[in-house]
C-alpha cells in the first residue's frame, strides 16, 4: 500500500497485479522439461528433492537395520556372516548420519527458510543446487560400491588403527573417508546458504527478536555445522592420506596417536546429534502455536536455550571417551558440561509444556507426533544423563543401553518432531493434506513399535552386550530381548511404510489444502499452497512474531519484477539497504558436483585424480561464474545499493 | 461427565506409565546371578550401582511427573482448528508460566548438581582402590580376538602367561595393566565393574576387587573387526589360597603325555603348523602369535570364550575354526582323522 524505494523509478512496470503476477512467473521459473528440472535454482525444488532423496536414504538405512535385526533375532544365527553385518552397520550408521538426518534437516531448512523470513529465493541459489548434487551423487557412490562389495566396515566412527591401512587393507575405508569428506561439503554448503539468507534477506521488520523460532534453530544449526564438519574433515582427510600417502597421523610405532582420532571424530560427531536435534526443537516450536491456539511460551528462554545448547554441544565430546583412560580432572570437565547440557533442554522442554498447558492442545497428526517426541526425548534425556556419571558411563558404555540411549534421543528426538514437520508442512510443499486417520495408525504403530524395539535394549546393554557384535551364544541369556527387539522393529518398520504410503497417496489424492490449513502464525502460510514459484507475490513487511496471526498490511513494492531481483535487509533489525539479482537456472552446479565427485572417487584408486579433477572442475566453475541470460537482461548492475532517502522511506514501510 | 472422562484417562495413563517403570526396574534387577551390571560382585560395580539406583529411581519419579504434567496440560481443555486463538497478553497467566518454568529450571539444576556430587564421590571410592594393598598386577594384551593374560614376577622364570580366563583372588585389588598388540580394545566384566580401552602405544590402568566368589564372563567392549563378537574371557574370583594353587599350577610346564595316542598328538603338534604359533611350555612349542596352550585344558572355554571346552567342540574347532569364527587367524589344517584325534588327545593332558 504504501510507497516503495524504486517505485517512482518504475511507476510504468506495474499497471497491475495480474501483470506483475506474470512476470514474476516469467523471471522465476525453470526451463521446461528435464534440462529445466536439472538447471532448477528454486529453494523450493531444491529442496523438496533434497527431502525425497533423504528420506529415500532412510529407507535403505532402515533396511540394513532391519537385516541387523533379523540376524540378532536368534543366538548364533547364521543368517548373516561377520563381514556382511560390519559393512551392514557400518553402512546403517553413515547412511543416517550423514545421508539421512544432516540433509533432510538442512533440506526442511532451506525449503521453509525463505518462505518465513519473507523471501523469494535463498541467497545462493546455485550454492543450494550445488549442495544437493553433491549429496546425491555421494550417497549413489557409496551406495554402489556397497552394493559391489566394497562397503565400508569399519564402523560409521571408523576408528584408528582398525581403519588404519594395517588393519583394513583394500579399498573399503579409503571410499567411506573420501566420501564423506565429499558429502560434508554439501552440509557446509547449505550452512552457509542458510546463514546467509537469514542474516540478509529477512523481510523488512522482521528483527532478530521476531525471527520465528524454527529460523533460530536453523541459523544456530548453521553455524554449528561450521565450526564441527572442519573437524571430521580434518580427521578424514588425516586417514586418507595415512592409506594412500603413507604419512602417520595416526600410526603409534611412528609417533602417531590413535587417541587424535577420537577427539577430532567426537569434536565433530557430537555436536552433530545437536546438529540433528536442534532443527527438531525448531519444528516443535513452528507447530505448536497451530496446534495450541496460542504462541510459544517463553520465546527469550527458548532462543537462549538453542544458543547455549549449540555452545555447550562443543564441550562434551569426551564423554565418548570416558573408557579411554584419560586424566580424571579432564574428564570430570566433561562428565558436568554432559549434565549442564540437560538444564537448556530442559528449559525448552518446560517452555513447551507451558505452551501447551496454556494453549488449548489440538490433537491433529503433527501433535500426536510431537507429543511422542516429548515423551521419547525425555527418556533419551534421561538415559544421557545416566551416562554422564562417569561410573555408570564405563558400565554402560559401547553396549546396548548405548544403543538404546541415543536411538531414544534421535529418533524419538529428531525423527518424531521431523515426521511431525513433514505432515504439517506437506500441504505448503504438494497442495494437498495428508490423511489424518491413516496418519493416526502409523503414529500409533511407530509410538509403539519403536519402545518395543528399542527399550529391551537399555536392559541388554546392562546385562553386558555389547554394541557391533554380529551374533552372541545362547548362554548369554539376551536371546529374549533381542528377540522382543526384533518383534518391535517388525512393528516400526510396518508404522513407516504406512506413512510413506500415506504421504504417496494424499500427494495426488489428498484433499486440497488451502492457504493455512492449520491456521498457523508464521509467513509461509500467507502463501498458496503449494507456494508459487516466486513466493510472496509482494516482499512482506513484519511487525510481530507471528505474521500470519497479525498480519501487517503494508507491503514492499519496489523490487523488480522483470528479472530475479531481491532485497537484503540488515543483520539486526532487517532494515532494507540494497537490491541484487539472484542467478537464474543454471547447470553448472550439477556440472562443478560432477566434476568433484570425480575426483574425490578416482582419488581413492589413483592420485592422478587430483590433477584430472582439477581441470574438469575449473571448467565447472568457468560456466557457473558465465553471466547468465536473465541477468543480462537486468539492465542494473548486479548489487545496486540504496541511496539514503530510499533507504529511509523503505525502511519507514518498515517500522 | 467430561471432567471425570478426562481424570479416568490421565489416571489410566499415569498407571501405564507407572507399570512400564515398575516393569523396567524388575527387568533391570532380573539379572542377579547372570552377567549383569547391576549384579555386582565387585568394589567398582556395586559403587557403581548404589550410584545407578539413586540417580535412575531419581529420575524415574521426575519422569513420572513430568508424563502427568503433559496429560493434564493435554486434556484439560482440547480445542479443535478454527477455535479462537487465546490472547497472548493474558499477563497473569503468563506470569505464572514463567515462574513454573524458572522453578522447573531450578529443580533441574539442583538435582543435576547432586548428581554430579554423587557421581565424583562414588568416582573418588573406585579411585581408591589404586593406592589399596595387598594389590596384583596382571598385564592384559588385547589381541584379534582373544586375550593373553600374564600374572609378571621379578623373576621371569616364574612370569606365568595364560589366555582368555584370569584367576584373580578375592578382596583383593588388582591392577589391570592394558596394553593392545594391534587395535583398540575394550576390557570389560559388568559384574566386576566398569570397562577400560586397551589402546595400541599406551598402556591404560583398571583396578578391580571381586568381593564375591564367582566365575563372571567378560567380552571386548570395543569394535576390532571382524570377530569382535566372540573376544570373551573369564573371570575366576576364589579364595586366595585356591588362587596361590591355580598360579602355582600354570607356573609349571606341561607333563609329557603317557599314552602312545597322546604321544603322537604331542609330535604332530610340535613338528607341525601348530607350533608356529603356540607356545607349549615343556616343550619345542614355543610361538608368540596365539594363546598359550600349556594349560590350555584347565581352561573352562576354548576360541576366547566361545565354546564350552570339551572333545567334540575341540575337535571341532581344530579342523573348522574358519566355520565356528570365520576371519580368525588360526589356518585351515589339513589332516586325517587318526591325526585329529591324536593332536585332541594331547590337547586334553594339558591340564
Amino acid at each position: 500500500m504504501t510507497t516503495g524505494a524504486s517505485e517512482l523509478r518504475h511507476a510504468e512496470v506495474f499497471p497491475g497485479e495480474h501483470v506483475e503476477r506474470a512476470e514474476l512467473e516469467r523471471a522465476w521459473s525453470r526451463p521446461r522439461g528435464l534440462w529445466g528440472w536439472i538447471c532448477s535454482t528454486d529453494h523450493k525444488d531444491i529442496a523438496r528433492r533434497f527431502v525425497a532423496t533423504a528420506l529415500g536414504f532412510f529407507a535403505l538405512g532402515g533396511i540394513l537395520a532391519f537385516l541387523m535385526r533379523l540376524q540378532l533375532a536368534l543366538p548364533e544365527n547364521r543368517l548373516i556372516g561377520p563381514d556382511l553385518y560390519n559393512q551392514l552397520f557400518t553402512m546403517h550408521g553413515t547412511t543416517m548420519m550423514f545421508l539421512f538426518a544432516i540433509p533432510v534437516m538442512e533440506a526442511m531448512g532451506l525449503f521453509l527458510v525463505p518462505l518465513m523470513i519473507g523471501c523469494r529465493n535463498v541467497a545462493f541459489p546455485c550454492l543450494a543446487a550445488f549442495s544437493y548434487w553433491i549429496f546425491l551423487l555421494g550417497g549413489i557412490a557409496l551406495y554402489a560400491f556397497f552394493f559391489l562389495n566394497i562397503g565400508p566396515d569399519a564402523g560409521w566412527f571408523a576408528y584408528v588403527p582398525l581403519s588404519g591401512p594395517e588393519f583394513s587393507a583394500g579399498k573399503r575405508v579409503d571410499i567411506w573417508s573420501q566420501l564423506i569428506n565429499f558429502t560434508e561439503i554439501s552440509a557446509l554448503a547449505a550452512a552457509i546458504d542458510l546463514i546467509v539468507t537469514i542474516f540478509k534477506m529477512r523481510a523488512p521488520g522482521m528483527t532478530l527478536s521476531r525471527m520465528p523460532l524454527f529460523v533460530w534453530a536453523m541459523l544456530v544449526t548453521a553455524f554449528m555445522v561450521v565450526f564441527a564438519m572442519p573437524a571430521v574433515m580434518t580427521c578424514s582427510l588425516f586417514l586418507t592420506t595415512d592409506r594412500l600417502v603413507g604419512t602417520h597421523f595416526y600410526n603409534p610405532a611412528e609417533g602417531g596417536e590413535p587417541i587424535l582420532w577420537q577427539h577430532m571424530f567426537w569434536f565433530f560427531a557430537h555436536p552433530e546429534v545437536y546438529i540433528v536435534f536442534l532443527p527438531a526443537t525448531g519444528f516443535v516450536s513452528a507447530m505448536l502455536p497451530a496446534f495450541t491456539r496460542r504462541h510459544v511460551f517463553g520465546y527469550p528462554a527458548v532462543v537462549l536455550s538453542l544458543a547455549s545448547i549449540a555452545l555447550l554441544g562443543f564441550g562434551l565430546w569426551v564423554h565418548h571417551m570416558f573408557a579411554t583412560g584419560l586424566p580424571k580432572i579432564g574428564t570430570s570437565f566433561f562428565s558436568a558440561t554432559t549434565m549442564a547440557i540437560a538444564i537448556p533442554s530442559g528449559v525448552q522442554v518446560a517452555c513447551w509444556v507451558a505452551t501447551i498447558w496454556s494453549g488449548r492442545p489440538v490433537l491433529r497428526t503433527p501433535m500426536l507426533f510431537v507429543i511422542g517426541f516429548l515423551f521419547l526425548f525425555v527418556i533419551g534425556g534421561f538415559t544421557g544423563v545416566l551416562q554422564a556419571a562417569e561410573p555408570i558411563d564405563r558400565q554402560v558404555h559401547d553396549s546396548f543401553f548405548v544403543v538404546a540411549h541415543f536411538h531414544y534421543v534421535l529418533i524419538g528426538g529428531s525423527l518424531f518432531p521431523l515426521f511431525a514437520a513433514i505432515l504439517f508442512w506437506f500441504p505448503k510443499m504438494t497442495g494437498r493434506l495428508a490423511s489424518e486417520r491413516v496418519g493416526k495408525i502409523a503414529f500409533a504403530l511407530v509410538f509403539f513399535g519403536f519402545n518395543v524395539t528399542f527399550f529391551p535394549m537399555h536392559l541388554l546393554g546392562m546385562h553386558g552386550m555389547p554394541r557391533r557384535v554380529y551374533t552372541y551364544g545362547a548362554e548369554t541369556g539376551w536371546a529374549a530381548g533381542n528377540a522382543v527387539a526384533t518383534a518391535g522393529a517388525l512393528v516400526l518398520a510396518s508404522g513407516i511404510v504406512v506413512l510413506a504410503l500415506n504421504l504417496l497417496w494424499s500427494m495426488r489424492k489428498g484433499p486440497l489444502a488451502g492457504d493455512n490449513p492449520w491456521e498457523a502464525d508464521t509467513l509461509e502460510w500467507t502463501l498458496p499452497s503449494p507456494a508459487p514459484v516466486y513466493n510472496f507475490l509482494r516482499l512482506p513487511v513484519v511487525s510481530s512474531r507471528s505474521p500470519a496471526w497479525e498480519p501487517d498490511d503494508r507491503e514492499v513494492i519496489g523490487v523488480r519484477t522483470s528479472c530475479r531481483e531481491v532485497l537484503l535487509s540488515n543483520v539486526l533489525d532487517a532494515r532494507p539497504d540494497s537490491l541484487i539479482v539472484l542467478p537464474a537456472s543454471s547447470p553448472f552446479p550439477l556440472a562443478l558436483a560432477f566434476a568433484a565427485g570425480v575426483t574425490f572417487v578416482l582419488s581413492c584408486f589413483t592420485p592422478w585424480a587430483v590433477p584430472v579433477g582439477a581441470v574438469l572442475v575449473f571448467f565447472a566453475l568457468l560456466g557457473w561464474a558465465f553471466p547468465d541470460e536473465l541477468k543480462k537482461r537486468c539492465a542494473l548492475p548486479r548489487i545496486q545499493d540504496l541511496d539514503e532517502p530510499e533507504i529511509r522511506r523503505l525502511a519507514e514501510v518498515a517500522q | 461427565m467430561r471432567r471425570a472422562r478426562r481424570a479416568v484417562a490421565v489416571t489410566r495413563a499415569a498407571r501405564a506409565v507407572a507399570i512400564a517403570s515398575l516393569w523396567f526396574f524388575a527387568a533391570a534387577q532380573a539379572g542377579a546371578g547372570q552377567r549383569s551390571m547391576l549384579d555386582a560382585a565387585g568394589t567398582d560395580a556395586r559403587e557403581t550401582a548404589g550410584l545407578w539406583w539413586t540417580m535412575s529411581t531419581t529420575l524415574a519419579v521426575v519422569y513420572l511427573v513430568f508424563g502427568a504434567l503433559v496429560f493434564w496440560a493435554l486434556l484439560r481443555r482440547r480445542a479443535r482448528t478454527g477455535s479462537a486463538l487465546r490472547a497472548d497478553h493474558d499477563q497473569p497467566i503468563e506470569r505464572r508460566l514463567r515462574v513454573a518454568v524458572a522453578i522447573s529450571a531450578g529443580f533441574t539444576t539442583f538435582v543435576l548438581v547432586v548428581f554430579l556430587v554423587t557421581s565424583f564421590a562414588v568416582e573418588r571410592a573406585i579411585s581408591a582402590l589404586r593406592s589399596e594393598a595387598p594389590s596384583l598386577e596382571i598385564k592384559v594384551t588385547g589381541r584379534q580376538w582373544w586375550w593373553e593374560v600374564e600374572y609378571p614376577n621379578a623373576d621371569p622364570s616364574l612370569t606365568v602367561t595364560t589366555a582368555n580366563e584370569i584367576h584373580v583372588p578375592l578382596q583383593t585389588s588388582v591392577h589391570f595393566n592394558l596394553v593392545a598388540a594391534d587395535v583398540i580394545h575394550s576390557f570389560w566384566v559388568p559384574n566386576l565393574g566398569g570397562k577400560m580401552d586397551l589402546i595400541p602405544g599406551r598402556s591404560n590402568s583398571l583396578w578391580l576387587r571381586a568381593e564375591r566368589e564367582g566365575r563372571y564372563v567378560g567380552q571386548c567392549a570395543e569394535f576390532c573387526g571382524l570377530q569382535h563378537a566372540h573376544m570373551n574371557f573369564l573371570v575366576v574370583a576364589e579364595p586366595k589360597e585356591t588362587f596361590d594353587v591355580w598360579l602355582e599350577a600354570q607356573r609349571a610346564p606341561s607333563q609329557p603325555p603317557a599314552d602312545e595316542l597322546s604321544r603322537r598328538g604331542r609330535d604332530l603338534f610340535v613338528s607341525g603348523p601348530c607350533a608356529m604359533c603356540h607356545t607349549v611350555r615343556g616343550t619345542d612349542a614355543g610361538g608368540r602369535n596365539a594363546p598359550d596352550l600349556t594349560h590350555v585344558a584347565s581352561r573352562d572355554r576354548i576360541a576366547a570364550g566361545s565354546f564350552p571346552n570339551d572333545r567334540a567342540h575341540l575337535t571341532h574347532w581344530i579342523v573348522h575354526s574358519q566355520s565356528l569364527k570365520p576371519g580368525n587367524n588360526m589356518p585351515v589344517l589339513a589332516m586325517d582323522g587318526s591325526e585329529l584325534e591324536a593332536l585332541v588327545r594331547y590337547v586334553e593332558t594339558l591340564r
